[in-house]
This record gives C-alpha cells, sequence and structure tokens, in this order.
C-alpha cells in the first residue's frame, strides 16, 4: 500500500470512529435509539432557532460601515465562542492522548508515525470544525434569513476559528505535557480548559459590577469608555467582525490563517504527539501518592461508608477542578455581594439565582460520583448493610458537601440580608435535593473515570437536572423580587421533577 | 453451665463434618452436625436465555469447593445470586441457615466476595480500603487493624500499604481486594476467577492463602478455569453447564462416575460438557 493510500485509508479509519463515538453519544450508547436521536436532533436544531432569533436577530440588519460599539460586541462574541472551542479543543486533545484503546496497535505498525498522527490532528480540527458549525447553524441561519446571504461568509469565520483552536490547543497540550509532565497534564488541562472556556465570561462580569455594579456583561461592551479604548475601525483587529459581515478579504485571511496555524502544528507536533501519546500511555497513570500513617477508626457502617465518600471526593480531581470552577463562577457574584454592602443596591438580588444554580449542578455532580460512581460496587452489595442504610449515608455526603461549601456565601449573606440569606438557603437545599433525587432515579452504576459519560445514560435526567437547577434559580429570585411569581415557579419546577420522577426506570 | 468444643474427623476429607460435642451433665456425649455453609435449592435465573436452571448445591463447612464449566454456564451467575448480588427468578439460599435472600443482611456478615475484575478504590490506600471494609462489615478497629498488617505483609504488599492502588499492577489490585475479603475474618469466602491475571508468584500467595483459611474452619467456593487448580486444592469440584450442575464429587469420585480410572480433570471435563452439550 502506498503511502498516500495508507494515509487516505487511515483517514477514513478516524473519521469512522469520531462518527461512531459521536453517535454513540447521541444515542447514548443504544443502537435502537438513532432514529429517535436524529428526530431529536432536528427539532433541537430547530428549536434553538428560536432563541438565536431573540439574541442575534437585531444585528441581522447591520451594514458595513458600522459603529465602534457594535464592532466590540461582535467580536467580543467571536472571542467567546473561539475560548470555548479552544476549550472544547484542549479536553478533546487529551483525551486522545490518554486514549489507550488502539494506541498500542498503531505504535506497533510498520505505518510511518508521523503521518498518522497528522491524520489524527485534522481529525481533532474536523471534529472540533463539525461540532461548532452544526451550533452556530442555528445562529447564522436567522442572520441570514434578517440579513441576507453575505452572513453566510460566518461558517468561514467558523471554520477557521475551529481550525486554529485545534491548533493552539494542541500546542498547549504538548507544552503541558513538556513542562508539567503526563501524569499532571490531564489535571491540569481539565482546569486550563475550563478557565479559558469561562474567564472571558467572568472577566466582563467582574469590569461589569466594578463599573456598572451589574453582572450584565453587555454593559460594559457597549459603554463609551470600551469604544474610547478600542482601536479604529479600520484595526485588524476588526478583520473577524467583518469577515462574519461577509468581507471577503478579512475571510479569506482568517482561513489562510487558520489553515497554517493547523499545518504548523502538525509538521512541529505530529512526531512528539506520538512521543507524548507513548509518554502518557507509559506514565499516564499519577505516580505514587502516599498516605501518612494512622489509627483504624471506629463508627458505624454508615460512618465507614460515608468517610470513604468523603475521603474519594477529596482526592477526585473533576470535583477539585470543578469546585475551582464554581468558585470562579461564585467571584462575580460574590464581588457584587462586596460592593453590595456599600449601596445597598437591589443587583444584589442576582447573587440568589447564581448561587442556587452553583449548587443544584455541583449537588448533581456529587450524587452522581457518590451514588453512580462507585468503584467497588460488588464490596458495597456484598456488605451486610441495607440497601436504603447505603443510599442514605451516600445521600448525607452530598448534603455535607454542599452545605460546607455554600454556608460561607449564606453566611454573607445574611449580613446584607437576613431574608434573602434564609431564602437562598431554603432554595440551595430544595435545588441539591432535587439533583440527589433525579441522580437516584436514574442511577446507572459506572466507574467514576466514566464521569465524561454520565450524561449519555439518560438525556431526560440530564435535562431534569439542568431545568431544575435553573427553576429553583429562579423561583428563589423570583420569590425576593415578586413572591407570588417565585411560588408559581417553584410549583412549576416541581411538577417537573415531579414528571422526570414519572418517567424514572422502575425499580425493584 | 454447658460447654462446646468443636472436634474435627480427619477422612475422609470431602465428608469432614464439623461437629460439637455437648457435655451434658451425667457426662453424656451428644454429637450435633453442623448445618452446611451453603445450601442452594432450585436456584433459577433467566436473562434472554435460561442461565440457571433449578439448579441445587450444598457446600459443606470447611470445605474448599471447585465450580468449573465452559463459558457462558452459569457459574459466575449462580455465584452472584448466593453473594446477594443478582436476584433468583426462582429458590432458595441458605448460608449458614440463614435464609440468604430472607435476610441478606444476616447472611452478608459471615461471607466474602471476590470478582475477577478487582474492585477497589483507586484513591484509596490498601490500608484505607482494608479499613473501610472492616468498618462496612462492623469489625472493632482493635481486631482490624493488626488483622489488615498482617494480611497486607502475607500477601506481600507491607512495602505498599501506604500508596494509593491507582498505579498497582492487576495482580497488586488482585491481592488487594481478596486483603479486603479476609479482613473481616468470613466464614464462606466465594471467588469468581481469583488467579485470572495472577503472575506465578501472586498465584501462589493467593493459593496460600486460601488454603490456610480452609485449615482454620473456612468455607471456600471458586469458580476456576484453571483447571489444575481445582484439581490440587478443591476438597469436590463441581461440573456446571448449560446452567445445571452435571457432576460432582471429589475427583476420584468423578472418575468413578465416569468410568475412568486414571485421567486428568481436563479430560473427564471435557468428556462431561461434550455429552451435555450432546
Amino acid at each position: 500500500m502506498s503511502s498516500a493510500t495508507a494515509l487516505s485509508w487511515f483517514a477514513r479509519h478516524e473519521l469512522r470512529l469520531a462518527w461512531r463515538e459521536w453517535l454513540a453519544l447521541m444515542t447514548g450508547g443504544r443502537r435502537k435509539r438513532k432514529r429517535a436521536a436524529v428526530i431529536g436532533l432536528v427539532l433541537f436544531a430547530a428549536i434553538l432557532h428560536l432563541p438565536a432569533w431573540a439574541v442575534i436577530g437585531r444585528f441581522a440588519d447591520l451594514q458595513m460601515p458600522i459603529d465602534k460599539p457594535s464592532l466590540i460586541v461582535i467580536s467580543s462574541t467571536i472571542v467567546l465562542a473561539w475560548a470555548l472551542m479552544l476549550s472544547q479543543a484542549i479536553e478533546s486533545v487529551t483525551r486522545v492522548f490518554y486514549a489507550r484503546a488502539d494506541l498500542d496497535l498503531i505504535m506497533s505498525s510498520p505505518a510511518k508515525l508521523t503521518n498518522l498522527f497528522s491524520v489524527r490532528i485534522a481529525a481533532i480540527a474536523l471534529a472540533i470544525t463539525t461540532m461548532a458549525l452544526l451550533l452556530s447553524t442555528p445562529f447564522i441561519d436567522v442572520l441570514v434569513i434578517g440579513g441576507g446571504p453575505r452572513w453566510l461568509a460566518a461558517f468561514g469565520v467558523v471554520i477557521a476559528m475551529g481550525l486554529s483552536a485545534a491548533a493552539i490547543a494542541i500546542a498547549i497540550t504538548i507544552l503541558l505535557f513538556r513542562l508539567i509532565g503526563p501524569a499532571r497534564t490531564r489535571f491540569i488541562a481539565q482546569i486550563v480548559a475550563a478557565i479559558i472556556g469561562a474567564g472571558f465570561v467572568i472577566a466582563l462580569q467582574i469590569a461589569a459590577i466594578m463599573s456598572y455594579g451589574t453582572l450584565s456583561r453587555f454593559a460594559v461592551l457597549t459603554s463609551e469608555s470600551a469604544a474610547a479604548y478600542a482601536p479604529n475601525t479600520d484595526s485588524i483587529v476588526w478583520w473577524p467582525a467583518r469577515a462574519t459581515m461577509g468581507e471577503s478579504e478579512p475571510l479569506l485571511l482568517l482561513l489562510a490563517l487558520g489553515l497554517v496555524l493547523l499545518g504548523s502544528v502538525m509538521a512541529l507536533f505530529s512526531g512528539r504527539f506520538a512521543d507524548t501519546a507513548i509518554d502518557a500511555a507509559a506514565y499516564g497513570t499519577p505516580g505514587r501518592k502516599t498516605a501518612r500513617e494512622r489509627r483504624f477508626r471506629s463508627g458505624s457502617r454508615q460512618q465507614a461508608l460515608r468517610r470513604k465518600e468523603f475521603m474519594l471526593l477529596w482526592r477526585d480531581p473533576w470535583l477539585i477542578s470543578q469546585t475551582l470552577m464554581q468558585l470562579l463562577y461564585l467571584v462575580p457574584p460574590a464581588l457584587l455581594l462586596w460592593r453590595s454592602f456599600a449601596d445597598s443596591s437591589a443587583a444584589l438580588v442576582l447573587i440568589t439565582p447564581v448561587i442556587v444554580m452553583a449548587a443544584g449542578q455541583l449537588a448533581g455532580g456529587l450524587a452522581w460520583l457518590t451514588i453512580s460512581g462507585e468503584d467497588a460496587a460488588d464490596l458495597v452489595a456484598t456488605a451486610p448493610l441495607t440497601p436504603s442504610r447505603m443510599i442514605r449515608a451516600k445521600i448525607e455526603v452530598v448534603l455535607i458537601a454542599i452545605a460546607v461549601i455554600f454556608a460561607p456565601l449564606i453566611a454573607a449573606l445574611a449580613f446584607a440580608s437576613v431574608n434573602q440569606a434564609a431564602i437562598t438557603a431554603g432554595a440551595i437545599f430544595i435545588s441539591a435535593a432535587c439533583a440527589i433525587a433525579i441522580q437516584l432515579w436514574f442511577r446507572v452504576q459506572a466507574k467514576r473515570s466514566q464521569f465524561r459519560r454520565r450524561q449519555t445514560s439518560s438525556r431526560l435526567a440530564t435535562f431534569a437536572e439542568a431545568f431544575s437547577s435553573i427553576g429553583w434559580a429562579a423561583s428563589a429570585a423570583l420569590l425576593l423580587a415578586i413572591p407570588i411569581a417565585g411560588l408559581v415557579s417553584g410549583l412549576i419546577t416541581a411538577s417537573l421533577v415531579a414528571a422526570t420522577w414519572k418517567f424514572s426506570p422502575r425499580r425493584d | 453451665m454447658t460447654e462446646f468444643a468443636a472436634t474435627r474427623f480427619t477422612v475422609p476429607k470431602h465428608l469432614r463434618v464439623m461437629v460439637t460435642s455437648n457435655t451434658k451433665p451425667g457426662g453424656v456425649l451428644v454429637m450435633k452436625p453442623e448445618n452446611s455453609a451453603l445450601d442452594v435449592r432450585g436456584l433459577t435465573k433467566r436473562f434472554d436465555r435460561l442461565a440457571v436452571d433449578s439448579l441445587d448445591l450444598t457446600i459443606h463447612a470447611g470445605e474448599f469447593y471447585a465450580l468449573v464449566g465452559p463459558n457462558g454456564a452459569g457459574k459466575t451467575t449462580t455465584l452472584r445470586m448466593v453473594a446477594g448480588l443478582l436476584r433468583p427468578d426462582a429458590g432458595a439460599v441458605s448460608i449458614f441457615g440463614v435464609d440468604a435472600l430472607a435476610d441478606p443482611v444476616a447472611a452478608k456478615q459471615v461471607m466474602a466476595w471476590v470478582s475477577d475484575e478487582p474492585m477497589i478504590y483507586d484513591k484509596l490506600t490498601p490500608l484505607e480500603y482494608l479499613e473501610f471494609v472492616a468498618g462496612l462489615w462492623g469489625v472493632d478497629p482493635a481486631t482490624s487493624e493488626p488483622a489488615a498488617q498482617e494480611l497486607l505483609t502475607s500477601l506481600g504488599l507491607e512495602a505498599h500499604k501506604h500508596e494509593r492502588c491507582e498505579g498497582f499492577s492487576k495482580g497488586m489490585r488482585q491481592k488487594v481486594a481478596l486483603a479486603g475479603a479476609l479482613v473481616h475474618d468470613p466464614r464462606l469466602i466465594i471467588l469468581d476467577e481469583p488467579l485470572t491475571g495472577l503472575d506465578a508468584v501472586s498465584a501462589r500467595h493467593v493459593k496460600g492463602l486460601l488454603a490456610e483459611r480452609v485449615r482454620a474452619g473456612c468455607t471456600v467456593i471458586m469458580t476456576t478455569h484453571i483447571l489444575e487448580v481445582a484439581e490440587r486444592m478443591a476438597d469436590r469440584i463441581g461440573v456446571i453447564a448449560s446452567g445445571r450442575l452435571v457432576a460432582e464429587g471429589t475427583l476420584a469420585e468423578l472418575r468413578q462416575q465416569n468410568g475412568h480410572t486414571d485421567t486428568s480433570l481436563e479430560d473427564l471435563f471435557i468428556a462431561l460438557v461434550t455429552l451435555e452439550a450432546a
């Protein structure tokens, strides 16, 4: 087989694997669901046109030349989307490095590794770009329908963004490997990806709070001061925005830049990609971590179970990165809280939904880790402990962890408003309890390391958990502003949780 | 006042019966056979097909019993039902006289389960794992801590007892899982292919430890594909095929039942399962 044939064969193989992985992600690994998944996706894409219309419909009529604030808003949106793509790309690249499934086979084959890994890099870029194109289609559709075919150029910008995000993600991950070694890269890359993904939004929110006392990031983007500091409208900085609006020259340049970046990364790193993959395979497991000597502790069986759960949560890299992320997300509301002490701003109410939603999401993750993510399921199932006591001990762990994380914020809130602190605390409890209940109803025994795939086991549980968190967050906020609306919202959310229970699988 | 003392007959081994001597006032000695360690009656489980078909099985206390059979014969399903990991469609399971289906907690208190895939926690050290297992079985730390230290030493894990299990090899993980099964001093140990993936040294460690436990009066049921292990270690061997027990007894009895006087267990096994398949 010639080198070119081998490459195209390997590219087809990579594409087939990527397609099947994506299909499994969409169908939860059940082939019978393929048609349902396709219908669901089409419906989801159709429905997504509505919020897309609401968010960017008003920009469809924009014509060049446009003013600086509009350029700032479009460019910021592009930067935000690119940051999210980069974050996703870092995660994908790390996953490829640590997935050992076919590494031994590839390494032991007589094919030229540099070529094979070049194809793999291209496949990563293609996967990221395709996903970005799919997600951006409803938004671009809205712009095309409202403003004409010139907005089709936005697809080109998305492709350029996908290519460059993949290229930079590969470079960052390989550099991390060289700097901190394969054992730590997986964990650090997770945090870097999360910070890159959320950092831009959080930075905008912080700027908005410090300048205007509000969580709205658009306040900064459309402000006069931002316009004053921004470069002139003919600056190269605005080329992505201008390319999006249909200018061909910037578009071609962006596409060329994306391709050159990816090509350079393939040329520079495809050889190292192989080395890095070998390192990850050989030393991917963290180094020997030791614990200090201490005596065995006495206590009930439930105490033993709780101690184990706390110890595992404390040592869980996902949880640490997620908690750090939650803390990062809580920085803007905390700043708002701090500012509000001085001027008793009404914006203080905005803190409650942010905290309640964070608590619900974190509780869902923790509940999955403790209830479904049991690495020694057989051991616990053969222990002389009734299933109800075992589940109760695990639920207690989640509630205690949520209480420990959010108690300081509630305490700080109580200094500003006791009523708000009480409502927030109640909503945190309800939101966490609902998230735990949903995880319990839809539990599927799995390994903790399968956390990433938890959302594929039940789409209903995933959406119910998200809507429950959002619903309780909205109910708490409304209860503070318009109590009757808060009660109605609470009832709707409770009905939604009850409906979820009704659709949950029956158990003995 | 009544005084009890345990006595053991010596031959034949598979017919060993644990008896208690009860010296009544007046010097009359009453012999009472102890209950069987495991008594399974009419155990049935169906998935897509019948996995276990009205299985009857009795294992005596202090016995090493090997359950062998071809892939998909129903060995693991049977043992998972006995261990309380799977609910049978029909049948009864009694462990030391306790109805395991009616009172699973009491039954689980005296048994331990070890599967072929060691299920341990990557983020715990072996010592922390053993502390957790002992806590789950409600063992007093004053008893479990020295037992844990001794087990880790005898399994060659002393040097690694403070290291997290995440970097351990399959053999080391299996040894940690086995130590977990033994730390609460169970009366019945159920092992599903415990030697899979172990190197020769580790396998010898495990076999030695199991033999030691049986000598101390513990009952062991083990499934294995390594017929040599069953042949050398087991007091009795049960051959299972298509969810049914097709033969049972000592190696000599199995030979006798099948009209061979000098054949290996492997030949006997192949003859039995081929006959069953036909």
